[in-house]
């Protein structure tokens, strides 16, 4: 009876993770997915403290207590930090999958008969992607937050050296499935796993984080599914499953708007192009003050903003919709080109800018915006680089070649907010800020967009 | 473990490998980083796993490895959850903005 009760919780808990998702297609019912999976999560949790297994529930519920006093308070960072709290997530999700399999290992190895191959064969899977995604992700977290260095940290050989190490881990693996009781094994795997999973992120940069953090987040779901495999739990392999479709998905939209592929993006650091491209010539650009940009914002009647991982730095979001309603309110059409890897992970601006209360039918998709340019009186753009780069389009020794980008040079005319003239973090020289319609204004996104807030409020005071 | 229930697993492994595609495929671009922090949070599913080791306390060390999974996966429902919710209630609808 009670186990028919349990299924039936797990059951109901499997439908409503699939509506979670579903409700997420739209803004309007997105509110009501969290509230399915939340009570798919109660279900299943409920459900599980059921089973006649569980003999003491103290341990249980101090790993409660624990969590969600660690939880509720990583549930408040600013959204700026919502790339490194969506890593550390990772790290945690795919620890507790590695330590799963680590008890579940230790526990069958004493029993006879337990550690079929199928078992064995799970729990190597579940061990290596666990700990793999731990470090992996924890590097990650690290790199976004700038407690690691950010630049792609590369030497010789590191691909061989990388993938020598994984084949050590999967023929320990594989030698343990045929004879598991060969524990000595065990310990090599996990700490191959978690070195990998260093060693994985190490050469990768900034840029290409959206990707990686998409990729992790596929680890993570896939490592559930084996834990489910290994416990012979339906409930996990399809949440697993659910999760794991979603990352790869996201790799790959991340993977398509770079034109790169995962072995690229992985194994191909961007740091070896740098010196290449900074032997360019000397070129001549235009800067404008922050009078002049107002004065070109005043007179236009289409302006299209491209926000950039710039503006998330210097937390501009908020002057920038400032901005925004000053000319709306003047009657300008105002609106938001988001390039897909725009920031540091998918979707990063529209959820820094719904923040600054953009309404969300102002921010447009790179592939919807660009046959409008052309029309665009002014392109503004904050803190954004390789995705407005017309190089991509046409030089063919570019590293970002045939990377799709917003048309912002085929606007009338171009406003490009940077710091210095320093090239970007890939390290690519931007052809758009030489051009004849690009005026460029100096200074950090939020000091600039406030400056030419003011410069409208004072009617020209500065 | 008969060989039927291993191939009844990897059809449920499959199937919902294809409603997870379908389905993410139509999620909002506009939503993609609440989707990962959403995912996030129904990934720690794992939490029913790691609840049974730590619960059924068959050695300590299997006991004391089930606590910190349950404890890192309940971090994960918590954070995930609240995050998702938080950064959701940010959207709005077109024209109730200020611009």
């Amino acid at each position: 009876m009670i186990d028919n009760l349990i299924q039936l919780a797990y059951l109901l808990a499997a439908v409503l993770f699939i509506f979670s998702l579903k409700w997420l297609s739209h803004p309007t019912t997105a509110r009501r997915g969290v509230a399915a999976g939340v009570a798919a999560m109660a279900l299943a949790v409920g459900g599980t403290l059921l089973h006649h297994e569980i003999v003491s529930y103290e341990w249980i519920a101090a790993a409660f207590v624990v969590g969600t006093i660690v939880g509720v308070p990583l549930s408040w960072v600013p959204l700026t930090a919502v790339p490194q709290r969506t890593a550390l997530s990772h790290a945690f999700g795919g620890l507790a999958v590695g330590l799963v399999g680590t008890a579940k290992y230790t526990l069958w190895l004493g029993e006879d008969g337990q550690l079929t191959t199928f078992r064995m064969a799970a729990i190597s899977a579940e061990v290596i992607l666990g700990f793999l995604t731990f470090t992996g992700s924890l590097m990650a977290a690290g790199k976004l937050q700038e407690v690691l260095p950010t630049r792609p940290i590369v030497y010789k050989g590191q691909n061989l050296v990388n993938l020598a190490l994984l084949a050590i881990a999967v023929f320990s693996a594989v030698y343990l499935v045929y004879d598991p009781t060969r524990w000595q094994l065990f310990p090599v795997i996990v700490v191959l796993a978690l070195l990998f999973g260093i060693l994985l992120i190490i050469p990768i940069g900034g840029a290409d984080m959206p990707t990686v953090i998409s990729l992790l987040n596929s680890y993570a779901g896939l490592a559930a599914v084996a834990m489910g495999f290994v416990l012979e739990n339906r409930l996990l392999i399809t949440a697993g499953a659910l999760d794991g479709s979603s990352g790869f998905i996201l790799s790959v939209i991340m993977c398509r708007a770079m034109n790169r592929s995962f072995t690229n993006v992985l194994f191909g650091a961007f740091g070896q192009v740098q010196t290449a491209a900074a032997a360019a010539e000397q070129k001549t650009y235009k800067a404008a003050t922050l009078e002049d940009a107002k004065q070109i914002l005043e007179t236009a009647s289409l302006v299209v903003i491209v926000p950039g991982y710039g503006m998330a730095v210097s937390q501009a979001q908020h002057r920038v919709r400032e901005l925004a309603d000053i000319l709306s309110r003047q009657g300008t059409d105002v609106r938001f080109a988001i390039h897909p890897v725009a920031g540091r992970m998918p979707g990063h601006m529209n959820v820094l800018l719904a923040e600054a209360d953009v309404p969300y039918d102002k921010l447009v998709e790179m592939d919807d915006i660009n046959p409008d340019m052309p029309q665009c009186d002014v392109c503004l753009v904050i803190g954004a680089n390789d995705v407005v780069n017309p190089a991509a389009r046409h030089d063919k020794s570019s590293p970002i070649y045939g990377m799709p980008i917003i048309d912002a040079d085929k606007a009338k005319a171009c406003l490009a907010i940077k710091r210095t003239m320093n090239p970007g973090f890939a390290g690519i020289d931007n052809e758009l800020y030489y051009a004849d319609r690009t005026l460029m204004v100096f200074g950090d996104a939020k000091g600039v967009i406030g400056g030419i807030v003011s410069a409208f409020k004072g009617g020209g005071g500065h | 473990m008969s060989q039927l229930e291993i191939w009844s697993m990897l059809s449920v492994f499959v199937l919902s490998t294809f409603i997870g595609f379908e389905v993410v495929r139509g999620v909002s671009r506009l939503l993609h980083t609440p989707l990962m922090s959403l995912t996030n949070a129904i990934s720690a599913i794992a939490v029913v796993g790691s609840i049974i080791i730590a619960g059924e306390q068959k050695s300590t060390l299997a006991t004391v490895l089930g606590t910190v999974a349950v404890a890192a996966s309940m971090t994960n429902i918590v954070s995930g959850f609240l995050i998702t919710d938080r950064m959701l209630k940010m959207f709005k609808k077109p024209g109730s903005g200020a611009s």
